[in-house]
């Protein structure tokens, strides 16, 4: 049952992943990818991390995903623009490249003792994370802050027409 | 039962697509998507060691990755409204002012 709910969602989100690339109009692109962030966050909960299941919902799904699809019809761009692609070579180039990179990332996790039994795992709650979270890590999460802060300064700079 | 290398395996797939969607594509928002597919891939590879190593640690980890995505792609889009009012277009190709 539980190997059944895997394969089903590692395909979509294989698949998902995939249509995000051929789709030719960003705007598909970017509702594939939401549906890859959700089948994702299906393989979280079946993982046992249940927070960040939800926190990849409503965190990436709703508020990033908004984000770009926001800025996509702010935009209005056009259909597809591959006019002045002097570097059309390096598609050919890459899918060989990239495939040799995905067989030396699996000839290494090959060796990774994978033998353990995922439902026997700690559970990822929000308490354990939030424990750990401010205790352990609690310098980072407290930089977090300070990154969040020069991303938002750093966007309306970007963004403003004229300073 | 799953087997923790199944997942591990799967993010490695995941992350190959999404190097290869950076560099074949040329839209400048279908690269911030790309980063974003390889993100997520690299989550659930911190998720599953996390499993199989009995620790938390893995997991506070994908908050802080998940933190630098969404400022990430906050000053990236803004960057694609810059460039995009300057230029009328969004292909990388085109944004070469500074090579030679």
């Amino acid at each position: 049952m539980m190997q059944t709910i895997f394969f089903v969602f590692a395909a979509v989100a294989v698949g998902a992943a995939i249509n995000v690339l051929v789709q030719k109009h960003v705007m598909y692109s970017a509702l594939s990818l939401i549906l890859m962030l959700t089948a994702v966050s299906v393989l979280f909960i079946l993982l046992r991390a249940d927070f960040l299941a939800v926190i990849q919902v409503i965190i990436y799904a709703g508020a990033i995903m908004v984000l770009f699809v926001f800025v996509i019809m702010l935009l209005n761009l056009p259909q597809d623009e591959d006019g002045a692609d002097r570097l059309w070579w390096l598609k050919f180039l890459g899918i060989p490249l990239g495939l040799f990179f995905l067989f030396l990332v699996i000839a290494t996790l090959w060796n990774v003792e994978s033998s353990v039994d995922t439902r026997a795992g700690i559970s990822g709650s929000a308490g354990a994370i939030g424990h750990s979270l401010f205790t352990d890590f609690l310098l980072p999460f407290e930089a977090t802050s300070l990154l969040i802060l020069i991303a938002l300064m750093g966007a309306v700079v970007f963004a403003k027409k004229d300073l | 039962m799953i087997p923790v290398g199944w997942y591990l395996i799967l993010g490695a797939v995941l992350f190959l697509i999404g190097a290869l969607g950076f560099f074949i594509k040329r839209n400048m928002i279908a690269l911030l998507l790309s980063i974003e597919i390889m993100l997520n891939a690299v989550n659930l590879t911190f998720v599953a060691f996390s499993v199989q190593h009995a620790q938390i640690s893995g997991q506070v980890f994908v908050f802080f990755v998940l933190v630098v995505a969404a400022s990430e792609a906050a000053v990236g889009l803004a960057l694609v409204i810059a460039i995009f009012r300057n230029r009328e277009s969004l292909n990388v190709d085109r944004s070469n002012l500074l090579k030679w």
